[in-house]
């Protein structure tokens, strides 16, 4: 039965290891997401003061975070750092830093654009019927800022997920690694195994990533209505 | 006579941004229950003036006392202060992500600490006599320029303020909406509420004001009757000022 390649995810414990891969990628994205939330938050508020010194080194981080592709901030990390600095770092440790310094900065960006998109009138009308500063935010800031981050903040989060592709490449078993090794144990009985792998890894991400993007669209429709 | 209560009483406000003096020494009382218009040509600092009553400008030197409580300059509980003070501005403001009740409720409910029942029943209330009760429920961006804006009325009275400042609150307006806000606050003017309306409508201003102040460059240049004013203003600046809108009209018509 050759060109089943499907059969391979079936023998010894290929598909739980599958599964155990895709939980190394869960669990990174999930750390570094929740970093980057709580961090991009104090960020973005950060960023919108007026401050010149302050303005020019958040500016320079997040040009640099830009600049530079993920690949090369995971080996300058990874490689570079340890051996610079004579420090041990895990790789999935090294990911973690790395996918939380990007993530830090562009939902940083993305609060910032959210609290400056609020009208100055909308603080100027809380004060008007006599709310204090902390109810102005409670009430009317808030709510607002949070309807327009949601949406890109999540999919901020998508793009962190599927961007954890790249740790296999520092050699953390994700969920890509993991299909690789068994593609590569496969090779001389199921050729085809590849296919079938990254096919599976496919639907793997989209289960993840699906719901997400689906609660974005819906909070949306929600809140445009 | 009765003697009349005074309000407010704004004495040599001065206000500069920088090297410019946006308002050089003014001086005004209010009585209650008096509609005060004040006109003049763009920049004259009629807006900035609202602004400071309400603390949304600091003020360089002079005193604004509210019915005799000093209001200026004030670092602590100037919210308390705003309470008694209805602000309504050119572009509504109301609160996009609130219904229009909830935009009402808010300030009663969260400021003052009203009950939501009581204060519910006066919003809508207020809002059947704007004509706007089945609105209730919408949100701010199902509604028009004027009827946002009427929203924006009701959101200020609800609060009981002891005076409302109307800034330019037609400016925005498309023109056929402009005369279903200005009725609501003829309403008001006549119901005895303490008004200062900043506006371009001269019918309007000439209809609703118990007196008029003309200002240009930050000063007051002359302050009269309606009447007077209109037909024969005192200054040569207010005569030009007044010019202009009658050579508008000739060509409107």
């Amino acid at each position: 039965m050759q060109d089943l390649g499907i059969s391979v995810l079936f023998q010894g414990k290929n598909f739980i290891r599958l599964l155990g891969g895709l939980w190394i990628t869960v669990r990174i994205s999930l750390i570094s997401v929740i970093i980057s939330i709580l961090l991009g938050i104090v960020l973005g508020m950060i960023m919108t003061m007026k401050n010149p010194v302050i303005s020019a080194i958040t500016k320079i981080y997040l040009e640099f975070v830009r600049i530079m592709p993920q690949l090369v901030l995971l080996f300058l990390v990874y490689f570079g750092v340890t051996k610079a600095f004579g420090i041990h770092l895990s790789g999935e440790l090294s990911a973690i830093i790395v996918f939380s310094i990007w993530g830090t900065a562009e939902m940083g960006d993305l609060v910032r654009g959210a609290l400056v998109s609020i009208p100055k009138h909308q603080y100027e009308s809380g004060k008007a019927i006599g709310l204090t500063n902390i109810q102005i935010f409670r009430y009317i800031i808030i709510p607002q800022t949070v309807r327009r981050l949601l949406p890109l903040a999540i999919n901020l989060v998508t793009r962190m997920i599927k961007t954890t592709s790249l740790i296999a490449l520092i050699g953390v078993v994700e969920v890509v690694k993991v299909g690789q090794q068994i593609i590569d144990a496969s090779r001389l009985s199921v050729p085809s195994a590849a296919l079938w792998i990254y096919g599976v890894i496919f639907f793997l991400y989209f289960i993840v990533c699906y719901p997400i993007s689906l609660l974005a669209t819906k909070l949306e429709k929600v809140w445009k209505d | 006579m009765k003697m009349k209560e005074t309000i407010l009483e704004i004495k040599n406000l001065k206000k500069n941004y920088d090297e410019l003096n946006v308002l050089k020494n003014v001086s005004i009382d209010i009585n209650k229950g008096e509609v005060l218009v004040i006109v003049g040509p763009s920049g004259c600092g009629k807006s900035t003036l609202l602004r400071c009553i309400n603390g949304l400008e600091n003020i360089q030197s002079g005193d604004i006392y509210l019915k005799g409580e000093k209001i200026s300059n004030r670092r602590k509980d100037m919210h308390l202060v705003r309470q008694k003070i209805g602000m309504v501005f050119q572009s509504y403001d109301l609160f996009p992500h609130m219904t229009i009740l909830n935009n009402i409720l808010l300030g009663p409910m969260k400021s003052q600490n009203r009950d939501k029942k009581e204060v519910t029943k006066e919003a809508e209330e207020l809002l059947m006599r704007v004509g706007l009760l089945d609105k209730k429920d919408a949100y701010p961006r199902q509604l028009s320029g004027g009827q946002k804006q009427r929203v924006a009325i009701v959101r200020a009275l609800c609060m009981h303020p002891e005076i409302m400042l109307f800034d330019e609150v037609t400016a925005a307006l498309d023109p056929e909406m402009v005369r279903e806000v200005l009725d609501v606050m003829l309403e008001l003017a006549k119901d005895g509420s303490t008004m200062i309306i900043v506006t371009h409508e001269m019918q309007f201003a000439r209809a609703i004001a118990d007196r008029i102040i003309f200002m240009d460059k930050g000063e007051i240049i002359e302050e009269s009757d309606p009447e007077t004013f209109f037909t024969n203003p005192n200054t040569d600046r207010a005569k030009k000022f007044l010019n202009v809108f009658t050579f508008n009209t000739a060509k409107g018509d």
